[in-house]
């Protein structure tokens, strides 16, 4: 599966389109990380803790919307847009979604 | 001694304490940032969605890369915040923590994409939230997160035909 958040795929021309395909997933923190990042908070600097919770959410939505791509015969998902809200205190929701397409030389 | 005062005093020592310990972060985090950026010069990153391709190569492969990271400041630069907001203005404890934060996450999108090979990163997108933190009350702001993202491409000699 190509990813690419380019309108199409560089070098590639699109020959079919299969609409919009989204992955999103509900996070919360858990008890521990939010302790070890209140701490961190004192000095300030990268909370690794975060970091690496947020790359697994949008690890996941991304899968998530290239499982939906594969199921509509894409093989590519071009102009992909990630979007983050946060739906309630201390959880979040990670986004991504683009256009499934059929992409050849 | 008047307990009103020992708080005071605490308050103080506990202020001095981020003062010395978050500068030093900043500091090291800045030299890294400097050295890491001299060492991607090399692999360009631009937020047009196209680059021209040299005469005589071809695209290979490309795909998406994303770098982030979630910075916060210490609690002296919270407290120093929290003043200027009285008085409005910049507030340039924020303006560096965005900047490390944005240049962190750019660095981190070049770096995924000198793993994989790429030679440039086109349609570079840069985006931030900020992270409540779980108290109940809402207060304090846990840290904010940015994310750059963009399309890695990977160029190739044309066969001779």
């Amino acid at each position: 599966m190509i990813l690419s958040n380019t309108e199409e795929v560089p070098g590639q021309t699109i020959q079919a389109f299969f609409g919009v395909v989204s992955g999103s997933t509900v996070r919360a923190k858990h008890v521990g990380r939010d302790l070890m990042a209140s701490l961190k908070n004192l000095f300030g600097g990268e909370l690794k803790g975060y970091t690496e919770l947020l790359h697994e959410a949008r690890e996941e939505a991304l899968e998530r919307m290239v499982k939906q791509a594969e199921s509509l015969g894409a093989n590519a998902v071009v102009n992909i847009r990630f979007s983050t809200s946060s739906v309630a205190q201390g959880a979040a929701e990670l986004f991504a979604y683009g256009t499934a397409v059929k992409v050849g030389r | 001694m008047d307990p009103a005062l020992i708080n005071v005093f605490v308050a103080g020592v506990l202020l001095l304490v981020a003062f010395a310990v978050g500068a030093w972060i900043e500091r090291r985090h800045y030299a890294s940032i400097r050295q890491r950026e001299e060492e991607l010069r090399r692999l360009p990153a631009v937020s047009i969605g196209a680059l021209p391709v040299p005469n005589g190569w071809d695209h290979d492969v490309s795909g998406l890369v994303s770098g982030h990271v979630v910075v916060s400041v210490d609690h002296f630069k919270r407290f120093v915040a929290g003043l200027r907001q009285l008085f409005g203005g910049r507030i340039q404890a924020y303006e560096s923590l965005m900047d490390r934060g944005r240049r962190e996450a750019v660095l981190r999108v070049k770096e995924e994409a000198a793993r994989r090979g790429y030679h440039a990163i086109v349609n570079l997108r840069l985006e931030s939230s900020r992270l409540a933190s779980a108290r109940r009350d809402g207060k304090g702001t846990a840290g904010v997160e940015v994310l750059a993202f963009g399309t890695g491409i990977k160029l190739r000699r044309r066969a001779a035909s």
